[in-house]
């Protein structure tokens, strides 16, 4: 009951779909053809722009404006044609036989209408003859079996009340109230924090298994998907590049970029731990508290938010340590307050064994050239307005010794050594891709040889193959430069590639700190393994095992 | 591809219908002086209320007064007028608006409470209010328009500034070591221009219309010097006897707000990528 | 949710000082004694010093605001000099005619804009929607004394089919009233159209694009009740708070449209203040209007959580 063996029996079976920007327009989708067997799932796989999103809307005819499947196309929704089908008659199907979970939990919800008459909407529209105290009690059983805490509530409450896991769980129970016979699920938990994603998946697989709903799985996560589907098919640039059982791809790529995206995929770092080659710590934080203000209000202000809450750490030398946690666990303050950007409530932060200086003043000007940081979203942390060549010359205005001719060489030796040619000094920001900018980001921050980065999630906005890039660049520059450094990130693949050790953050503290080997492999705290048992890393079981449990 | 053609044709048609009609008026407001038929101020006792003819193009109003020389210095009245209180308000504006967004806190609240009230009275109101005390004059008039424009800017500008500030190159300047001066100079106002640009074209239209309501009730530029709104009220009586001295001054004010608002719109789908399709 | 309001209600009175604090003394920046102003050139100085001290313009400036304040609150807003009539009811005559005019106005336009600008954004880049943008940037681009001039030459003057002076209250004879109040709320629902149109159509297209429309249409829901049941009230919200402004707005510049349809409102009685350097009367118009204004959009803001619950949190 291979996905290819009998579309005849399929769900859902797309064959040479195409989708262009308008007709004979460029090709979003080309030439796709997969097909879903009942109650099976399919995984498509791909980076941003690979068209795996477009070719699940054409399923179910949500194609934005001006996008279209051209003529030649074809869908087939068990034996109804859905390419080119009339409106009510899609209509009929949407929600019913096909229902759709999408990406973001925070716009997917009308943040103006109560959960109870958005779920009710659908049941209504398709079983007219459901009377309102059936629906209700059909809406609060399905809330009880997503694990909504007080579903009784629930029916009467917004959108915003909820958590991004709580939305996505309710989205989840909207649409399987209708027990449709597909569920299209556009990468439901890339928006959620990593325990979280864990639970929604479960939930997920459990809720179709129980209703024999085949899921279309939309993902750029190979390792996830390789734990929960078994037959998955990798996109690029709109073409489905290789199709098969998850489990072969991972283990024998056939095509050149599934190769590359199985190799991007999170794996320890060859090297080994670095150790420090000083005994004195770079940087030193002692008993560190930051509470966050809590909101103005009229009179006075709301109760202050503990950020961190009494951490104790040090950084070596050249070393790399790892901030782990999940989001809210206060990492990110953490990080920005050992550059200075924030003022720790109580406790010292050291470098070099002097304090650490807030933004104002001469001395905190003089501390700037060795420390620096580098942001998580590209698209934020550089100045649309300036070009690349001024934005990695920035920091050198600021050393009086040096003249423009000294700086533009300066400039043209560090994109040499993050791999932008001199083509690049003379552009935009919004013209460089998200590595680019990264890359760029990287540049402005190494410029002055500093002793000591801040990565605050650098790569977690970037596509998997860009990701790995990255991070063998930061590993390659730390090598030349020597600048010790303090990766903050929630993602553990990650992680595990760059750094020497390891301290994992939960509510403000932290709750264990080792060796890179100590944390991954025998990890003593239970927020670090529940943490890593949601990471879901490929781990050294991949070949071959991974997918045992895989549908 | 039929269905694409309008919303491509009207891009282009905002900038270039609305830029052409602005175009033409500050080129009327800069040269009309010297293209005028006559002098505007000069009464023709034998030519009053006379319709358009070759001797007046336009026609001549109550005091025998050439209608198009009145309408060409009259562009000119209008466009000074506009760009003084529109370079007022935006100056001033950009000045408070970006004090309280990046110092935040106290001077931030209070400033914010003094524009609020400010923005408590209508703007026309306001206008009026501040021209009933100070008599009718080109300077009370651009004075009190800015007052009354001002707030708007003021909000806009804090509002751009706090998104901006949160933006991750400004921490990455102040990490770098610069100070907050440069942050701001550097980084900070470039940024807020795209907004503060197409406020201020449509800030433009607003001026001209409030200018020439004022003057329409004879709260604005004080006659005789012609103004499109003063010409409009001076035209009133007459409006059976001689309806292009209401028609004409009146065209041109709506001309002049087309141009503009059309400008603004092109600026507006050319600087706010999210307003593309 | 009533902490919402209540805050709201809060936030008022700063605002509401300050207004009467920035009238007080722009009034005091009137040159000479604020007294032998207000009763212009031919007072005596025995009616000046009466004035004075009913005026309470003997003390230090704080006590003096304390004292006009307390007078203003407690309804008197003073004489008018021209009439020798109380402020008070004079404005509250006049304001019945304006808010008549302007409520029904922005009632129309509203009803009229609002669906077109969501339709325009529904066909969006179609012919209609094009005409449609094209008419409301157009209409905007108008004064509204020149269109109410032209209406009147038109529908008054040419074809006579309205009366071209004077004012019936609705209240008086309901039929004759409409004939007096036709023309000047044409010309508000004209201008008004155009602001509405676009911002109704600018956030549907926004909404729109949220996936949460996508959702419902993933549901199976017909076109018709994806606008209707999720895209409506989300892109009315904005649209909500343009009304409150427009209809404030439209009060503080009644005083134009009044002028051109020669109506006893509020602006005229306005404009005729100023004119007639009757100062009282003056101070007490833009004072009510402000306070009408404030108002307005303090209604308008405790509706809001209606479109957006968001907002009360």
């Amino acid at each position: 009951m291979t996905s290819q063996s009998n579309p005849e029996q399929a769900v859902v079976a797309a064959d040479h779909l195409t989708v262009t920007v308008g007709p004979g327009g460029t090709r979003i989708v080309d030439d796709a053809s997969f097909a879903i067997m009942p109650g099976s799932m399919l995984a498509l796989v791909g980076e941003s722009g690979s068209g795996k999103t477009m070719a699940a809307r054409a399923v179910l005819g949500l194609l934005p404006t001006p996008l279209i499947a051209a003529p030649g196309s074809s869908i087939k929704f068990r034996h109804t044609e859905l390419v080119g089908i009339s409106p009510p008659a899609l209509r009929k199907i949407r929600g019913e036989h096909i229902g759709m979970v999408f990406q973001e939990p925070m716009v997917s919800l009308n943040p103006s209408m109560t959960i109870g008459r958005q779920m009710a909407e659908g049941l209504a529209l398709h079983h007219r003859r459901l009377g309102r105290n059936e629906i209700r009690e059909r809406c609060l059983e399905m809330l009880k079996r997503v694990s909504i805490p007080n579903p009784v509530h629930c029916l009467g409450a917004y959108p915003h009340e909820f958590s991004g896991g709580m939305r996505q769980r309710i989205m989840l129970a909207s649409v399987m109230l209708l027990k449709p016979d597909l569920l299209i699920a556009d990468e439901p938990t890339t928006a959620l924090d990593t325990l979280v994603q864990r639970d929604v998946l479960d939930l997920m697989v459990e809720l179709t298994q129980e209703n024999g709903t085949a899921v279309l799985l939309i993902s750029h996560d190979l390792g996830m998907v390789s734990h929960y589907v078994r037959d998955v098919a990798v996109m690029l640039k709109g073409r489905i590049v290789e199709q098969g059982r998850s489990a072969d791809v991972l283990s024998t790529p056939k095509h050149e970029y599934t190769q590359r995206l199985v190799d991007a995929l999170p794996r320890r770092s060859a090297g080994g731990i670095r150790l420090a080659r000083d005994a004195k710590p770079l940087v030193e934080l002692r008993d560190v508290v930051i509470d966050y203000p809590g909101r103005a209000r009229l009179f006075g202000r709301g109760e202050a938010k503990r950020a961190v809450d009494g951490v104790n750490l040090t950084i070596g030398h050249g070393e790399t340590l790892a901030l782990v946690g999940g989001s809210g666990s206060g990492k990110t303050t953490l990080g920005r307050a050992t550059v200075g950007l924030i003022d720790p409530t109580a406790g010292s932060i050291s470098f070099r064994g002097g304090q650490i200086v807030t933004w104002r003043g001469r001395a905190a000007r003089l501390q700037r050239e060795e420390m620096q940081i580098i942001f998580q979203d590209p698209y934020s942390s550089l100045d649309p307005r300036q070009r690349v060549g001024d934005i990695v010359a920035e920091p050198l205005r600021l050393d009086t010794t040096m003249d423009r001719k000294a700086r533009y060489i300066r400039v043209r030796e560090v994109l040499d050594e993050v791999g932008l040619s001199a083509d690049f000094l003379r552009r935009l920001p919004h013209q460089l891709s998200g590595g680019q900018r990264q890359r760029v980001a990287i540049a402005r921050a190494i410029a002055r040889r500093p002793a000591f980065v801040v990565a605050d999630e650098p790569v977690s906005a970037l596509d998997m193959t860009v990701q790995k890039q990255i991070l063998t660049l930061i590993r390659a520059l730390q090598d030349r430069y020597g600048f010790a450094c303090l990766f903050v990130s929630h993602d553990l693949g990650a992680v595990e590639q760059v750094a020497d050790r390891v301290a994992v953050m939960q509510n403000g503290k932290i709750v264990e700190v080792g060796s890179r080997d100590d944390i991954f492999d025998r990890p003593q705290h239970d927020y670090t393994k529940r943490l890593l048992n949601a990471a879901m890393l490929l781990d050294r079981r991949f070949d071959g095992v991974a997918a045992a449990s895989a549908i | 591809m039929t269905r694409f053609l309008p919303r491509l044709a009207r891009g282009r048609a905002n900038l270039l219908i609305g830029g052409g009609i602005v175009a033409v008026l500050m080129l009327l407001a800069v040269f009309g002086p010297s293209l005028a038929p006559y002098d505007p101020l000069k009464l023709h006792l034998r030519s009053v209320l006379k319709a358009p003819s070759a001797a007046h193009l336009l026609g001549a109003d109550e005091f025998g007064r050439d209608v198009l020389s009145r309408l060409m210095y009259g562009a000119r009245t209008t466009g000074w007028i506009a760009l003084a209180t529109v370079a007022l308000a935006i100056f001033f504006g950009l000045l408070f608006g970006i004090i309280a967004g990046f110092l935040r806190g106290w001077t931030d609240r209070v400033l914010m409470i003094l524009n609020d009230s400010l923005l408590a009275f209508p703007g026309l109101l306001l206008a009026l209010f501040i021209m009933a005390i100070a008599g009718a004059s080109r300077e009370a008039l651009i004075v009190a328009l800015s007052i009354a424009y001002m707030p708007a800017v003021v909000r806009v500008a804090r509002g751009t500034v706090l998104s901006v500030r949160e933006r991750e190159y400004i921490e990455a300047s102040r990490v770098m070591g610069n100070s907050e001066l440069v942050t701001v100079v550097r980084h900070v106002l470039p940024n807020c221009m795209a907004p503060i640009t197409v406020l201020a074209t449509t800030m433009f239209g607003w001026v001209i219309l409030s200018e020439s309501a004022l003057s329409f009730l004879g709260l604005g530029v004080p006659p005789p010097a012609p103004s499109w709104g003063n010409m409009l009220a001076s035209g009133r009586p007459f409006i059976t006897q001689a309806p292009y001295l209401i028609v004409l001054p009146g065209l041109c004010i709506s001309l002049t707000l087309l141009g503009i608002n059309m400008l603004g719109d092109a600026l507006r789908d050319w600087l706010d990528p999210k307003m593309q399709a | 949710m009533i902490r919402f309001l209540l805050g709201r209600l809060l936030q008022a009175v700063p605002t509401m000082i300050i207004v009467s604090v920035a009238i007080f003394f722009l009034m005091r920046l009137i040159p000479g004694d604020p007294a032998a102003v207000m009763l212009g050139d031919l007072a005596t100085s025995e009616q000046v010093e009466a004035l004075r001290r009913e005026m309470g313009l003997s003390g230090s400036l704080p006590t003096q605001y304390v004292t006009w304040l307390s007078h203003i609150l407690a309804g008197d807003f003073g004489k008018s000099i021209t009439s020798g009539d109380p402020v008070l009811p004079l404005m509250l005559d006049r304001f019945a005619v304006s808010a008549t005019i302007v409520v029904a106005a922005v009632l129309l336009a509203t009803l009229i804009a609002v669906p077109a600008g969501m339709f325009a954004a529904w066909r969006q880049g179609s012919l209609a929607d094009y005409g449609l943008v094209a008419a409301s940037t157009l209409l905007l681009s108008i004064p509204s004394f020149w269109l109410g001039l032209m209406i009147l030459l038109v529908f008054g003057m040419w074809l006579e089919w309205f009366p071209v002076i004077g004012y019936v209250s609705l209240h008086d004879d309901f039929r004759q009233g409409l004939m007096f109040i036709f023309m000047p709320a044409l010309t508000l629902i004209l201008v008004e159209i155009g602001p509405i149109v676009r911002m109704a159509r600018a956030s549907t297209i926004e909404v729109s694009r949220l996936e949460y429309i996508t959702h419902a249409r993933a549901k199976g829901l017909s076109e018709a009740e994806v606008m209707w049941r999720h895209a409506f009230r989300n892109a009315f919200a904005p649209t909500w708070t343009l009304i409150g402004l427009i209809l404030g707005g439209l009060l503080g510049g009644i005083a134009v449209t009044e002028t051109v349809f020669t109506i006893p409102g509020l602006g005229r009685l306005l404009v005729e203040a100023i004119y007639a350097r009757d100062y009282p009367v003056v101070q007490g118009c833009i004072l009510f209007i402000s306070v009408i204004y404030v108002v307005v959009n303090l209604i308008v803001d405790m509706l809001y959580p209606l479109f957006d619950p968001k907002i009360a949190q």
